[in-house]
Protein backbone atom coordinates (compact mmCIF):
# COMPACT_ATOMS: atom_id res chain seq x y z
CA UNK A 1 0.00 0.00 0.00
CA UNK A 2 1.21 3.50 -0.90
CA UNK A 3 -0.03 5.98 1.43
CA UNK A 4 -0.05 9.65 0.62
CA UNK A 5 -0.35 12.60 3.09
CA UNK A 6 -0.81 16.18 3.26
CA UNK A 7 1.46 16.83 0.56
CA UNK A 8 1.65 20.34 -1.34
CA UNK A 9 3.14 21.10 -4.34
CA UNK A 10 3.64 24.47 -6.17
CA UNK A 11 6.01 25.59 -8.96
CA UNK A 12 6.66 29.22 -8.36
CA UNK A 13 3.42 30.96 -8.13
CA UNK A 14 1.76 28.06 -8.84
CA UNK A 15 -0.06 25.94 -6.34
CA UNK A 16 -0.68 22.63 -7.68
CA UNK A 17 -1.18 20.49 -5.14
CA UNK A 18 -2.81 21.44 -2.16
CA UNK A 19 -2.94 18.70 0.24
CA UNK A 20 -4.16 15.13 -0.26
CA UNK A 21 -4.38 12.27 1.82
CA UNK A 22 -4.90 9.22 -0.24
CA UNK A 23 -4.33 5.60 -0.39
CA UNK A 24 -3.27 3.32 -3.10
CA UNK A 25 -4.54 -0.25 -2.16
CA UNK A 26 -2.22 -3.24 -3.24
CA UNK A 27 -3.76 -5.86 -5.53
CA UNK A 28 -6.24 -3.07 -6.80
CA UNK A 29 -6.16 -0.60 -9.86
CA UNK A 30 -6.35 2.91 -8.13
CA UNK A 31 -7.37 5.26 -10.74
CA UNK A 32 -6.97 9.69 -10.76
CA UNK A 33 -9.34 11.10 -12.55
CA UNK A 34 -10.08 14.97 -13.05
CA UNK A 35 -9.80 17.51 -15.84
CA UNK A 36 -7.02 18.49 -17.79
CA UNK A 37 -4.27 20.74 -15.26
CA UNK A 38 -6.24 19.30 -11.99
CA UNK A 39 -3.16 18.19 -10.94
CA UNK A 40 -2.87 14.59 -12.13
CA UNK A 41 0.58 14.05 -13.39
CA UNK A 42 2.18 16.29 -10.76
CA UNK A 43 0.45 13.68 -7.93
CA UNK A 44 1.82 10.52 -10.17
CA UNK A 45 5.50 12.05 -10.30
CA UNK A 46 5.33 13.22 -6.50
CA UNK A 47 4.52 9.69 -5.73
CA UNK A 48 7.01 8.15 -7.96
CA UNK A 49 9.72 11.29 -6.25
CA UNK A 50 10.34 12.31 -9.60
CA UNK A 51 9.53 16.21 -8.34
CA UNK A 52 10.27 16.49 -4.78
CA UNK A 53 7.36 17.59 -2.67
CA UNK A 54 7.29 20.94 -0.47
CA UNK A 55 5.12 19.22 2.23
CA UNK A 56 4.21 15.85 3.40
CA UNK A 57 4.89 12.06 3.23
CA UNK A 58 4.70 9.17 1.07
CA UNK A 59 5.12 5.96 2.54
CA UNK A 60 5.44 2.43 0.58
CA UNK A 61 4.40 -0.17 2.59
CA UNK A 62 5.61 1.49 5.78
CA UNK A 63 8.83 3.28 4.04
CA UNK A 64 8.84 6.73 4.16
CA UNK A 65 10.19 8.51 0.80
CA UNK A 66 12.78 10.87 1.74
CA UNK A 67 13.74 9.30 5.10
CA UNK A 68 15.03 6.39 3.32
CA UNK A 69 19.17 6.23 2.65
CA UNK A 70 20.52 5.76 -1.00
CA UNK A 71 20.90 1.96 -0.51
CA UNK A 72 16.84 1.58 0.28
CA UNK A 73 16.16 4.38 -2.37
CA UNK A 74 17.91 2.27 -5.06
CA UNK A 75 16.07 -0.72 -3.55
CA UNK A 76 12.52 0.72 -4.01
CA UNK A 77 13.14 2.18 -7.73
CA UNK A 78 13.83 -1.41 -8.41
CA UNK A 79 10.58 -2.22 -7.15
CA UNK A 80 8.66 0.90 -8.81
CA UNK A 81 7.45 0.40 -12.57
CA UNK A 82 6.17 3.34 -14.68
CA UNK A 83 4.23 3.38 -17.79
CA UNK A 84 4.42 6.74 -19.42
CA UNK A 85 1.73 9.12 -21.47
CA UNK A 86 3.95 9.01 -24.85
CA UNK A 87 5.27 5.50 -23.41
CA UNK A 88 9.08 6.89 -23.69
CA UNK A 89 10.80 3.80 -24.97
CA UNK A 90 14.50 4.59 -25.89
CA UNK A 91 14.18 5.28 -29.79
CA UNK A 92 18.48 4.36 -29.88
CA UNK A 93 17.70 0.74 -28.57
CA UNK A 94 15.36 -2.32 -30.18
CA UNK A 95 12.48 -3.65 -28.35
CA UNK A 96 14.27 -6.14 -26.71
CA UNK A 97 17.05 -3.76 -25.77
CA UNK A 98 13.81 -1.48 -23.98
CA UNK A 99 12.62 -4.48 -22.05
CA UNK A 100 16.35 -5.60 -21.00
CA UNK A 101 17.74 -2.11 -19.65
CA UNK A 102 16.22 -3.07 -16.41
CA UNK A 103 17.83 -5.86 -16.31
CA UNK A 104 21.15 -5.15 -17.62
CA UNK A 105 21.64 -2.40 -14.85
CA UNK A 106 19.66 -4.07 -11.43
CA UNK A 107 19.06 -7.79 -12.40
CA UNK A 108 21.51 -10.55 -11.13
CA UNK A 109 20.62 -12.98 -13.85
CA UNK A 110 22.47 -14.62 -16.57
CA UNK A 111 22.55 -13.61 -20.23
CA UNK A 112 20.03 -16.68 -21.10
CA UNK A 113 18.12 -16.05 -17.92
CA UNK A 114 17.37 -12.66 -19.23
CA UNK A 115 16.38 -13.29 -22.67
CA UNK A 116 13.92 -15.62 -20.90
CA UNK A 117 12.75 -13.03 -18.75
CA UNK A 118 12.40 -10.61 -21.58
CA UNK A 119 10.65 -13.02 -24.09
CA UNK A 120 8.13 -13.85 -21.00
CA UNK A 121 7.19 -9.94 -20.52
CA UNK A 122 6.96 -9.18 -23.94
CA UNK A 123 4.84 -11.93 -24.84
CA UNK A 124 3.02 -11.22 -21.92
CA UNK A 125 1.46 -8.23 -23.48
CA UNK A 126 0.97 -10.10 -26.56
CA UNK A 127 3.83 -8.31 -28.52
CA UNK A 128 4.97 -11.36 -31.59
CA UNK A 129 8.70 -12.47 -31.27
CA UNK A 130 9.39 -10.94 -34.76
CA UNK A 131 8.70 -7.37 -33.47
CA UNK A 132 11.73 -8.04 -30.63
CA UNK A 133 14.46 -6.49 -33.44
CA UNK A 134 12.24 -3.70 -33.84
CA UNK A 135 13.26 0.01 -33.24
CA UNK A 136 10.28 1.65 -31.11
CA UNK A 137 9.76 4.02 -33.85
CA UNK A 138 8.83 0.89 -36.86
CA UNK A 139 5.29 -0.07 -34.08
CA UNK A 140 2.15 1.31 -33.52
CA UNK A 141 1.07 3.63 -30.71
CA UNK A 142 -0.64 0.45 -29.02
CA UNK A 143 2.15 -1.25 -29.29
CA UNK A 144 4.60 1.19 -27.94
CA UNK A 145 2.35 1.28 -25.46
CA UNK A 146 2.29 -2.52 -24.45
CA UNK A 147 6.63 -2.74 -24.67
CA UNK A 148 6.48 0.11 -21.97
CA UNK A 149 4.05 -2.13 -19.79
CA UNK A 150 6.30 -5.14 -20.69
CA UNK A 151 9.62 -2.70 -20.08
CA UNK A 152 7.92 -1.68 -16.47
CA UNK A 153 7.22 -5.16 -15.37
CA UNK A 154 10.43 -6.50 -16.22
CA UNK A 155 11.81 -6.71 -12.93
CA UNK A 156 8.89 -7.80 -10.68
CA UNK A 157 7.92 -4.70 -9.17
CA UNK A 158 5.63 -4.28 -6.49
CA UNK A 159 4.56 -1.20 -7.89
CA UNK A 160 3.20 -0.04 -11.12
CA UNK A 161 2.13 3.44 -11.92
CA UNK A 162 0.50 4.76 -15.48
CA UNK A 163 0.29 8.11 -16.73
CA UNK A 164 -3.03 8.04 -19.32
CA UNK A 165 -1.89 4.48 -20.49
CA UNK A 166 -4.56 4.62 -23.40
CA UNK A 167 -4.18 8.25 -24.12
CA UNK A 168 -4.28 8.36 -28.32
CA UNK A 169 -4.97 4.85 -28.62
CA UNK A 170 -8.42 4.02 -30.35
CA UNK A 171 -11.52 2.53 -28.01
CA UNK A 172 -10.65 -1.12 -28.58
CA UNK A 173 -7.17 -1.12 -28.28
CA UNK A 174 -7.95 1.48 -25.25
CA UNK A 175 -9.60 -1.91 -23.66
CA UNK A 176 -7.24 -4.19 -24.44
CA UNK A 177 -4.40 -2.23 -21.92
CA UNK A 178 -6.87 -1.33 -20.10
CA UNK A 179 -7.38 -4.97 -19.75
CA UNK A 180 -3.65 -5.86 -19.79
CA UNK A 181 -3.09 -3.76 -16.63
CA UNK A 182 -5.77 -4.97 -14.92
CA UNK A 183 -4.69 -8.46 -15.03
CA UNK A 184 -1.16 -8.05 -14.56
CA UNK A 185 -2.22 -6.25 -11.46
CA UNK A 186 -4.32 -8.88 -10.10
CA UNK A 187 -1.78 -11.41 -11.22
CA UNK A 188 1.09 -10.29 -9.62
CA UNK A 189 -0.65 -8.42 -6.70
CA UNK A 190 1.01 -5.19 -7.67
CA UNK A 191 -0.25 -1.61 -6.31
CA UNK A 192 -0.98 0.13 -9.44
CA UNK A 193 -1.88 3.92 -9.70
CA UNK A 194 -3.52 4.95 -13.29
CA UNK A 195 -3.89 8.38 -14.53
CA UNK A 196 -6.89 8.66 -16.96
CA UNK A 197 -9.25 10.84 -18.40
CA UNK A 198 -11.37 7.58 -19.92
CA UNK A 199 -14.59 7.14 -17.92
CA UNK A 200 -14.77 3.55 -19.79
CA UNK A 201 -11.13 2.82 -17.98
CA UNK A 202 -13.47 3.89 -14.79
CA UNK A 203 -15.92 1.50 -15.86
CA UNK A 204 -13.88 -1.65 -16.34
CA UNK A 205 -10.69 -1.72 -14.12
CA UNK A 206 -11.74 0.78 -11.78
CA UNK A 207 -11.33 -0.91 -8.20
CA UNK A 208 -10.66 2.32 -6.41
CA UNK A 209 -11.72 5.53 -8.03
CA UNK A 210 -10.12 9.23 -6.80
CA UNK A 211 -11.65 12.49 -8.28
CA UNK A 212 -8.73 15.47 -8.29
CA UNK A 213 -10.63 18.91 -8.62
CA UNK A 214 -7.82 22.03 -8.70
CA UNK A 215 -4.56 19.79 -6.91
CA UNK A 216 -7.10 18.52 -3.83
CA UNK A 217 -8.93 15.40 -3.72
CA UNK A 218 -12.69 15.82 -4.19
CA UNK A 219 -14.11 12.33 -3.79
CA UNK A 220 -12.97 8.69 -3.96
CA UNK A 221 -14.67 5.21 -3.77
CA UNK A 222 -15.10 2.32 -6.27
CA UNK A 223 -16.44 2.02 -9.46
CA UNK A 224 -19.49 0.70 -8.50
CA UNK A 225 -20.06 3.96 -6.29
CA UNK A 226 -18.92 6.21 -8.78
CA UNK A 227 -22.61 5.61 -10.95
CA UNK A 228 -24.91 6.03 -7.78
CA UNK A 229 -22.68 9.48 -6.14
CA UNK A 230 -24.51 11.39 -5.74
CA UNK A 231 -21.52 13.90 -4.66
CA UNK A 232 -21.68 17.16 -6.28
CA UNK A 233 -18.09 17.11 -7.89
CA UNK A 234 -18.86 13.60 -9.03
CA UNK A 235 -22.11 14.40 -10.86
CA UNK A 236 -20.43 17.39 -12.29
CA UNK A 237 -17.33 15.26 -13.22
CA UNK A 238 -18.63 12.11 -14.72
CA UNK A 239 -22.18 13.21 -16.02
CA UNK A 240 -21.21 15.85 -18.24
CA UNK A 241 -21.68 13.84 -21.30
CA UNK A 242 -25.13 12.85 -22.58
CA UNK A 243 -24.55 9.54 -22.78
CA UNK A 244 -23.71 9.33 -18.79
CA UNK A 245 -26.52 11.23 -18.16
CA UNK A 246 -29.05 8.99 -19.70
CA UNK A 247 -27.38 6.10 -18.57
CA UNK A 248 -27.78 7.28 -15.21
CA UNK A 249 -31.33 8.06 -15.35
CA UNK A 250 -31.90 4.61 -17.17
CA UNK A 251 -29.85 3.03 -14.00
CA UNK A 252 -32.00 5.10 -11.55
CA UNK A 253 -35.21 3.98 -13.36
CA UNK A 254 -34.62 0.35 -13.48
CA UNK B 1 22.72 39.52 -19.70
CA UNK B 2 25.57 39.34 -18.30
CA UNK B 3 23.94 37.68 -14.86
CA UNK B 4 21.88 35.42 -17.95
CA UNK B 5 25.33 34.42 -18.85
CA UNK B 6 26.56 33.99 -15.46
CA UNK B 7 23.80 31.83 -14.20
CA UNK B 8 23.89 29.85 -17.35
CA UNK B 9 27.48 29.07 -16.54
CA UNK B 10 27.03 27.79 -12.90
CA UNK B 11 24.25 25.58 -14.26
CA UNK B 12 26.86 23.76 -17.07
CA UNK B 13 29.18 23.35 -14.01
CA UNK B 14 26.53 21.53 -11.50
CA UNK B 15 25.56 20.09 -14.75
CA UNK B 16 29.33 18.48 -15.09
CA UNK B 17 28.79 17.88 -11.58
CA UNK B 18 25.87 15.40 -12.11
CA UNK B 19 27.79 14.01 -14.87
CA UNK B 20 31.08 12.98 -13.41
CA UNK B 21 29.48 10.71 -11.14
CA UNK B 22 31.11 6.66 -10.72
CA UNK B 23 28.86 4.89 -13.03
CA UNK B 24 28.09 1.84 -10.61
CA UNK B 25 27.12 -0.38 -13.86
CA UNK B 26 30.56 0.06 -15.79
CA UNK B 27 29.72 -2.21 -18.51
CA UNK B 28 26.40 -0.67 -19.62
CA UNK B 29 28.59 2.23 -19.99
CA UNK B 30 30.87 0.46 -21.74
CA UNK B 31 28.29 -0.98 -24.41
CA UNK B 32 27.08 2.56 -24.32
CA UNK B 33 30.27 3.88 -25.36
CA UNK B 34 31.20 1.60 -27.93
CA UNK B 35 27.53 2.57 -29.70
CA UNK B 36 28.10 6.36 -29.62
CA UNK B 37 31.89 5.71 -30.82
CA UNK B 38 30.18 4.31 -34.11
CA UNK B 39 27.06 7.53 -34.07
CA UNK B 40 29.33 9.58 -33.03
CA UNK B 41 32.75 9.11 -34.58
CA UNK B 42 32.82 7.08 -37.29
CA UNK B 43 30.40 8.51 -39.06
CA UNK B 44 31.92 11.91 -39.13
CA UNK B 45 34.79 10.06 -41.17
CA UNK B 46 33.83 10.50 -44.63
CA UNK B 47 32.69 14.38 -43.80
CA UNK B 48 36.17 14.87 -42.19
CA UNK B 49 38.05 13.64 -45.09
CA UNK B 50 36.28 15.60 -47.91
CA UNK B 51 37.19 19.10 -46.37
CA UNK B 52 40.57 18.30 -45.54
CA UNK B 53 41.29 17.27 -49.11
CA UNK B 54 39.93 20.44 -50.35
CA UNK B 55 41.23 22.59 -47.42
CA UNK B 56 44.38 21.28 -48.34
CA UNK B 57 43.91 22.03 -51.95
CA UNK B 58 42.83 25.76 -51.73
CA UNK B 59 45.53 26.20 -49.03
CA UNK B 60 48.25 25.38 -51.92
CA UNK B 61 46.52 26.95 -54.28
CA UNK B 62 46.53 30.04 -52.22
CA UNK B 63 49.88 30.01 -50.91
CA UNK B 64 51.83 29.59 -54.53
CA UNK B 65 49.75 32.32 -56.15
CA UNK B 66 50.75 34.57 -53.14
CA UNK B 67 54.78 33.36 -53.45
CA UNK B 68 54.58 33.43 -56.53
CA UNK B 69 58.22 34.66 -56.67
CA UNK B 70 61.51 32.69 -57.92
CA UNK B 71 63.51 33.19 -55.19
CA UNK B 72 60.85 31.62 -52.99
CA UNK B 73 61.44 27.74 -53.49
CA UNK B 74 58.68 25.61 -53.14
CA UNK B 75 59.72 23.51 -50.15
CA UNK B 76 58.68 26.77 -48.35
CA UNK B 77 54.96 26.87 -49.63
CA UNK B 78 54.76 23.25 -48.73
CA UNK B 79 55.96 24.46 -45.24
CA UNK B 80 53.41 27.45 -45.03
CA UNK B 81 51.04 25.24 -46.14
CA UNK B 82 51.84 22.50 -43.77
CA UNK B 83 51.40 24.79 -40.86
CA UNK B 84 48.72 25.90 -41.63
CA UNK B 85 46.70 22.51 -41.80
CA UNK B 86 48.56 21.20 -38.46
CA UNK B 87 48.49 24.25 -36.17
CA UNK B 88 44.91 25.53 -37.27
CA UNK B 89 42.97 24.26 -40.05
CA UNK B 90 42.61 20.49 -38.62
CA UNK B 91 41.94 21.22 -35.25
CA UNK B 92 39.90 24.37 -35.21
CA UNK B 93 38.07 24.12 -38.10
CA UNK B 94 37.37 20.55 -38.02
CA UNK B 95 36.22 21.02 -34.93
CA UNK B 96 33.80 24.07 -35.80
CA UNK B 97 32.66 21.47 -38.43
CA UNK B 98 32.39 18.45 -35.97
CA UNK B 99 30.46 21.25 -33.15
CA UNK B 100 28.05 21.54 -35.78
CA UNK B 101 27.52 17.56 -36.57
CA UNK B 102 28.50 15.78 -33.65
CA UNK B 103 27.19 18.59 -31.25
CA UNK B 104 23.98 19.63 -32.79
CA UNK B 105 23.20 15.63 -33.08
CA UNK B 106 23.79 15.37 -29.12
CA UNK B 107 22.00 18.53 -27.97
CA UNK B 108 18.42 17.27 -29.99
CA UNK B 109 19.39 13.40 -29.04
CA UNK B 110 19.02 14.58 -25.45
CA UNK B 111 16.82 17.08 -26.35
CA UNK B 112 13.75 14.27 -27.12
CA UNK B 113 14.74 12.69 -24.60
CA UNK B 114 14.00 15.25 -22.45
CA UNK B 115 10.13 15.88 -24.01
CA UNK B 116 9.40 12.52 -24.56
CA UNK B 117 9.90 11.84 -20.53
CA UNK B 118 12.63 9.61 -21.84
CA UNK B 119 14.60 10.58 -19.15
CA UNK B 120 12.01 10.60 -16.54
CA UNK B 121 11.78 6.75 -17.13
CA UNK B 122 15.82 6.62 -16.61
CA UNK B 123 14.96 8.47 -13.15
CA UNK B 124 12.28 5.98 -12.49
CA UNK B 125 14.69 2.74 -12.76
CA UNK B 126 17.25 4.69 -10.74
CA UNK B 127 19.91 5.46 -13.76
CA UNK B 128 21.14 9.13 -13.26
CA UNK B 129 20.47 10.19 -16.75
CA UNK B 130 22.76 12.97 -16.65
CA UNK B 131 25.91 10.31 -16.08
CA UNK B 132 24.43 7.41 -18.35
CA UNK B 133 23.95 9.32 -21.22
CA UNK B 134 26.32 11.92 -21.61
CA UNK B 135 29.90 9.99 -20.05
CA UNK B 136 29.83 7.85 -22.80
CA UNK B 137 29.24 10.65 -25.21
CA UNK B 138 31.96 12.34 -23.60
CA UNK B 139 34.89 9.83 -23.66
CA UNK B 140 34.04 9.10 -27.29
CA UNK B 141 34.01 12.52 -28.69
CA UNK B 142 37.60 12.35 -26.63
CA UNK B 143 39.01 9.55 -28.23
CA UNK B 144 37.86 10.32 -31.37
CA UNK B 145 38.25 13.86 -32.52
CA UNK B 146 41.98 13.85 -31.88
CA UNK B 147 41.61 10.58 -34.05
CA UNK B 148 39.85 12.73 -36.57
CA UNK B 149 42.00 15.71 -36.55
CA UNK B 150 45.33 13.59 -37.30
CA UNK B 151 43.60 12.31 -39.85
CA UNK B 152 42.23 15.69 -41.32
CA UNK B 153 45.68 16.67 -41.15
CA UNK B 154 47.56 13.52 -43.45
CA UNK B 155 45.03 14.16 -46.00
CA UNK B 156 45.09 17.98 -45.66
CA UNK B 157 48.88 17.60 -46.79
CA UNK B 158 47.46 14.73 -49.26
CA UNK B 159 45.28 17.69 -50.83
CA UNK B 160 47.69 19.92 -50.84
CA UNK B 161 50.43 17.91 -52.66
CA UNK B 162 47.81 16.95 -55.18
CA UNK B 163 46.07 20.56 -55.89
CA UNK B 164 49.86 21.89 -56.34
CA UNK B 165 50.77 18.95 -58.51
CA UNK B 166 47.35 18.59 -60.90
CA UNK B 167 47.44 22.55 -61.27
CA UNK B 168 51.33 22.62 -61.95
CA UNK B 169 51.33 24.90 -59.31
CA UNK B 170 54.64 23.64 -57.72
CA UNK B 171 57.40 21.06 -58.56
CA UNK B 172 56.43 18.07 -56.66
CA UNK B 173 59.94 16.84 -55.56
CA UNK B 174 60.54 20.11 -53.87
CA UNK B 175 57.08 20.78 -52.30
CA UNK B 176 56.67 17.09 -51.33
CA UNK B 177 60.46 17.63 -49.61
CA UNK B 178 59.45 20.64 -47.56
CA UNK B 179 56.74 18.97 -46.10
CA UNK B 180 59.37 17.25 -43.90
CA UNK B 181 61.63 20.74 -43.12
CA UNK B 182 62.12 22.33 -40.02
CA UNK B 183 59.18 20.46 -38.51
CA UNK B 184 58.34 21.59 -34.68
CA UNK B 185 56.98 18.09 -33.24
CA UNK B 186 55.61 20.24 -30.57
CA UNK B 187 53.12 21.64 -33.06
CA UNK B 188 51.68 18.19 -32.98
CA UNK B 189 50.97 18.41 -29.20
CA UNK B 190 49.62 21.97 -29.26
CA UNK B 191 47.00 20.93 -31.71
CA UNK B 192 46.09 17.35 -30.26
CA UNK B 193 45.71 19.42 -27.03
CA UNK B 194 43.67 21.79 -28.49
CA UNK B 195 41.37 18.98 -29.98
CA UNK B 196 40.87 17.49 -27.13
CA UNK B 197 39.79 20.44 -25.21
CA UNK B 198 37.47 20.97 -28.24
CA UNK B 199 36.02 17.32 -27.94
CA UNK B 200 35.82 18.55 -24.20
CA UNK B 201 33.37 21.86 -25.27
CA UNK B 202 31.68 19.82 -28.07
CA UNK B 203 30.45 16.98 -26.58
CA UNK B 204 29.59 18.91 -22.33
CA UNK B 205 28.11 21.99 -23.98
CA UNK B 206 25.92 20.55 -26.30
CA UNK B 207 24.93 18.15 -23.88
CA UNK B 208 24.05 20.93 -21.42
CA UNK B 209 21.67 22.71 -23.76
CA UNK B 210 20.12 19.14 -24.98
CA UNK B 211 19.50 18.15 -21.55
CA UNK B 212 17.60 21.06 -20.11
CA UNK B 213 15.36 21.59 -22.84
CA UNK B 214 12.02 22.18 -21.67
CA UNK B 215 9.06 22.18 -23.40
CA UNK B 216 8.25 20.35 -26.93
CA UNK B 217 9.99 20.03 -30.55
CA UNK B 218 10.29 23.21 -31.09
CA UNK B 219 12.11 23.90 -27.92
CA UNK B 220 14.76 21.17 -28.96
CA UNK B 221 15.49 22.93 -32.54
CA UNK B 222 15.77 25.95 -30.63
CA UNK B 223 18.42 24.05 -28.31
CA UNK B 224 20.22 22.36 -31.28
CA UNK B 225 21.08 25.90 -32.64
CA UNK B 226 21.59 27.93 -29.46
CA UNK B 227 24.43 24.77 -28.55
CA UNK B 228 25.98 25.07 -31.80
CA UNK B 229 26.52 28.97 -31.42
CA UNK B 230 27.59 28.76 -27.68
CA UNK B 231 30.06 25.77 -28.79
CA UNK B 232 31.45 27.75 -31.80
CA UNK B 233 31.83 30.63 -29.50
CA UNK B 234 33.53 28.68 -27.06
CA UNK B 235 35.94 27.20 -29.21
CA UNK B 236 37.01 29.94 -30.94
CA UNK B 237 37.57 31.65 -27.11
CA UNK B 238 39.41 28.72 -26.19
CA UNK B 239 41.77 28.88 -29.06
CA UNK B 240 42.95 31.84 -28.84
CA UNK B 241 43.57 31.18 -25.20
CA UNK B 242 45.40 27.90 -25.56
CA UNK B 243 47.95 29.17 -28.60
CA UNK B 244 48.22 32.24 -26.18
CA UNK B 245 49.00 29.45 -23.22
CA UNK B 246 51.50 27.09 -25.15
CA UNK B 247 53.24 29.01 -28.37
CA UNK B 248 54.26 32.03 -26.34
N1 LIG C 1 7.33 21.01 -14.44
C1 LIG C 1 6.36 21.94 -14.28
N2 LIG C 1 6.67 23.23 -14.12
C2 LIG C 1 5.71 24.16 -13.93
N3 LIG C 1 4.41 23.89 -13.92
C3 LIG C 1 4.01 22.64 -14.07
C4 LIG C 1 4.97 21.58 -14.26
N4 LIG C 1 4.30 20.42 -14.38
C5 LIG C 1 2.98 20.74 -14.27
N5 LIG C 1 2.81 22.05 -14.09
C6 LIG C 1 1.51 22.72 -13.92
O1 LIG C 1 0.75 22.01 -12.98
C7 LIG C 1 -0.62 21.95 -13.36
C8 LIG C 1 -1.13 20.54 -13.33
O2 LIG C 1 -0.51 19.82 -14.36
P1 LIG C 1 -0.66 18.27 -14.58
O3 LIG C 1 0.26 17.91 -15.69
O4 LIG C 1 -0.51 17.54 -13.31
O5 LIG C 1 -2.17 18.16 -15.08
P2 LIG C 1 -2.93 16.86 -15.44
O6 LIG C 1 -4.05 16.73 -14.47
O7 LIG C 1 -2.02 15.71 -15.55
O8 LIG C 1 -3.52 17.24 -16.84
P3 LIG C 1 -3.66 16.34 -18.16
O9 LIG C 1 -4.90 15.54 -17.93
O10 LIG C 1 -3.84 17.33 -19.24
O11 LIG C 1 -2.44 15.52 -18.30
C9 LIG C 1 -0.70 22.58 -14.74
O12 LIG C 1 -1.31 23.85 -14.59
C10 LIG C 1 0.72 22.72 -15.19
O13 LIG C 1 0.89 23.92 -15.88
MG1 LIG D 1 -1.22 14.53 -17.19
Amino acid sequence: MIQVRGIHKSFGEQHVLRGIDVDFHEGQCNLIIGLSGSGKTVLLKSVLGLHSVDQGTISFDGRVLGDMGKKEVKVLRQEMGMVFQGSALFNSLTIAENVRLPLDFFGDMTEAEKDERVRFCLERVRIDPESFSKTPAELSGGMQKRVAIARAIVLNPKYLFCDEPNSGLDPETAIVIDQLIHEITHEFGMTTVINTHDMNSVLEIGDHVILMEKGVKAWEGTMEEVMDSDDSAVVEYVFRSNLFKKLRAALKKA
Amino acid sequence: MIYRFLDGLGRYFLFLGEVFHKPEHGREYLKSFFRELELLGFSSIALVSFISVFMGAVLTIQTAINLDDPFVPDSYIAIAVREGIVLEFAPTIVSLILAGKVGSNIASTLGTMRVTEQMDALRVMGINPASYLVLPKLFACLLFNPILIVFSMALGLVGGYYAGDFLNLVNTEVFLSGYFMEFNPFYIVYSLTKATVFAFIIATVSAYFGYNVEGGAVEVGKASTKSVVAMSFTIILFNYILTDLLLQ
